[in-house]
């Protein structure tokens, strides 16, 4: 489990994203294109960190990043 | 290997020279000493070659100081004689020769069509072009011409038919792409070869626009038809046609070869579904087929690996050195299909990553086991198989099997 003060929020600037689906095929549970085949969030706080990242690093216009986020409520 | 070869070969820039699949080991010296070498490029401009991992990442990752449309605005040598309007022409719609924010309006219209989800609809079709063609060549009988019967026609009738393009006329697009980007094919004539092609181009655009049918260019012109203009339509299409056919088919040439030359290899992608995907990321990254280098111009005063360089200047990057860097694995001369590393530079990176990548991707996964599969006693056979090193795309010109 990750402490509260860890979680770690998910972000996409579909600005930037070319739509190169990189990262549908690194973190398909994460990340889906949309019918502009423009990135969309699927989980803003996943489980599986490690493939997010992978996916953060393998994007090739720069467009998601990982922020440590507080938790919604907190 | 006859002396004509051997000359010719000694001729190219040192990330263009290879044995086989391996760039000679004078391109890791440089990578791994000083990095950057001022060289000249087949066609004859001074540039920089960079050819770290890092560096090279950076470069693409930097399109306001590192522009492709500064490249393709200058006249290469010998093509002097094009005129202002050509080169405008030959540049509209083709996403390479474009920055931001041209580059992300044309790009924007062509993602929905190629994303992964398009893709998975497409699977169905691809694995009956791939069919198809395995029982032409299992008819025909040993021994045959893998890169004529299996690996040139699989990607064309696929991007013929996304596109809109009639099959039929492949004899003649299909020359036409294949000199387009032979760099040992004279300027002038290449000039040439490019008029004809965007003439044969505007035929199809303007047939789309009267009736626009299923497929991409159908697509464009029912979608965005009024965003676009002719000479755009005609320079996507044209971008497509070449990206669908030089890539791929030299792709599935190539890494047939590689694998038949490592037997235990071959056996995993055969024998093994889950092998597949990993050993497809393997052979882009160890092959980097794109050969040639890939080109930008400095906006302004950079650095790279301790090297100032000044505004206006011609950076070359090696995909094939980069790929090989030790900084970006252990061990990277070695083809291990089972690594699976996605951190390659096989599609490039940055704002012109691949737009084809998930199609080319889709395509080599169902090649690859369809055709070991189909023919387990796979082997070369006969004359040695021809390398092409004066092309933008390296690969093979044929390659002899049977089975
Ligand atoms: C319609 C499609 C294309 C057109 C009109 C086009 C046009 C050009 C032109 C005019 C040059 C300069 C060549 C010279 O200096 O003589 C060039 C170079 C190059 N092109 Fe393309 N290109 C097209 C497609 C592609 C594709 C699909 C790729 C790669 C995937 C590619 C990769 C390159 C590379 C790497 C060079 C550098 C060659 C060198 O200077 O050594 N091109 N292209
Ligand atoms: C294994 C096969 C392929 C490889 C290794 C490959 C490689 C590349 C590379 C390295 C670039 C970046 C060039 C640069 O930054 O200057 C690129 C761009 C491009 N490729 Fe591919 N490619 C392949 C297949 C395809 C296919 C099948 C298509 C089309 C159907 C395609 C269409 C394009 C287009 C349109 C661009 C330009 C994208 C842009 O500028 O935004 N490629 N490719
Ligand atoms: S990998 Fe990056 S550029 Fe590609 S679809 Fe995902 S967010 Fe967009």
């Amino acid at each position: 489990m990750v402490s509260d003060e860890q979680l770690l929020r998910v972000r996409a600037d579909r600005d930037v994203c070319i739509g190169a689906g990189m990262c549908v095929l690194t973190a398909g549970a994460v990340f889906d294109q949309d019918d502009d085949g423009v990135v969309a969030v699927l989980d803003e706080t996943p489980e599986d960190i490690d493939a997010v990242r992978r996916a953060v690093a393998n994007c090739p216009s720069g467009a998601l990043s990982i922020s440590t986020g507080t938790p919604a409520g907190a | 290997m006859t002396d004509t070869v051997m000359t010719e070969k000694s001729e190219l820039p040192v990330h263009m020279r290879r044995a086989e699949f391996d760039p000679v080991p004078e391109l890791a010296e440089l990578r791994d000493g000083p990095a950057i070498a001022r060289i000249h490029t087949v066609v004859g401009s001074q540039a920089w070659l960079v050819t770290r991992y890092a560096d090279v990442r950076e470069v693409l990752g930097d399109q306001q100081r590192f522009s492709h449309a500064r490249f393709l605005e200058r006249r290469p040598p010998g093509m002097a004689d094009l005129s202002d309007e050509e080169i405008a022409q030959a540049r509209a719609g083709n996403l390479l020769a474009q920055d931001p924010p041209d580059h992300t309006r044309l790009r924007r219209f062509l993602i929905p069509e190629f994303t992964v989800r398009r893709m998975k609809r497409l699977e169905p079709r691809i694995r009956e072009v791939v069919d198809e063609n395995l029982d032409a060549m299992e008819k025909e009988g040993p021994p045959a011409d893998l890169v004529a019967n299996f690996a040139l026609p699989v990607p064309s009738l696929v991007i013929c038919e996304l596109l809109g393009v009639p099959y039929v006329d492949r004899a003649e697009f299909q020359a036409r792409s294949n000199r387009m980007l032979d760099l040992s094919v004279p300027p002038k004539e290449r000039t040439r070869i490019a008029r004809e092609s965007r003439a044969y181009m505007a035929k199809l655009v303007a047939k789309a626009q009267a009736e626009p049918g299923e497929d991409i260019l159908g697509m464009l012109v029912r979608e965005h038809g009024d965003d676009l203009t002719t000479d755009e339509l005609i320079g996507i299409a044209s971008l497509l046609l070449i990206a669908g056919h030089e890539t791929t088919a030299n792709m599935l040439g190539l890494g047939t070869l590689a694998l038949l030359k490592h037997p235990d290899q071959l056996a995993l992608v055969r024998d093994h579904p889950e092998a597949v995907e990993p050993a497809v990321e393997e052979l882009l990254r160890w092959l980097s087929i794109v050969h040639s280098g890939i080109p930008r111009v400095t906006t302004t005063e950079v650095e790279i690996a301790g090297q100032k360089i000044g505004p206006g200047e011609l950076v070359v990057l090696a995909l094939p050195a980069a790929n090989r860097d030790p900084a970006l694995l252990p061990d990277p001369e070695r083809l291990d299909v089972t690594r699976g590393e996605m951190g390659h530079m096989a599609f490039g990176h940055g704002i012109h990553h691949c737009l084809g990548a998930p199609l080319a991707r889709m395509e080599m996964r169902i090649a690859f086991p369809a055709l070991l599969q189909r023919f387990p006693t796979l082997r070369a056979a006969g004359t040695e198989p021809g390398f092409r090193s004066f092309n933008v795309i390296y690969g093979l010109t044929s390659l002899e099997v049977a089975w």
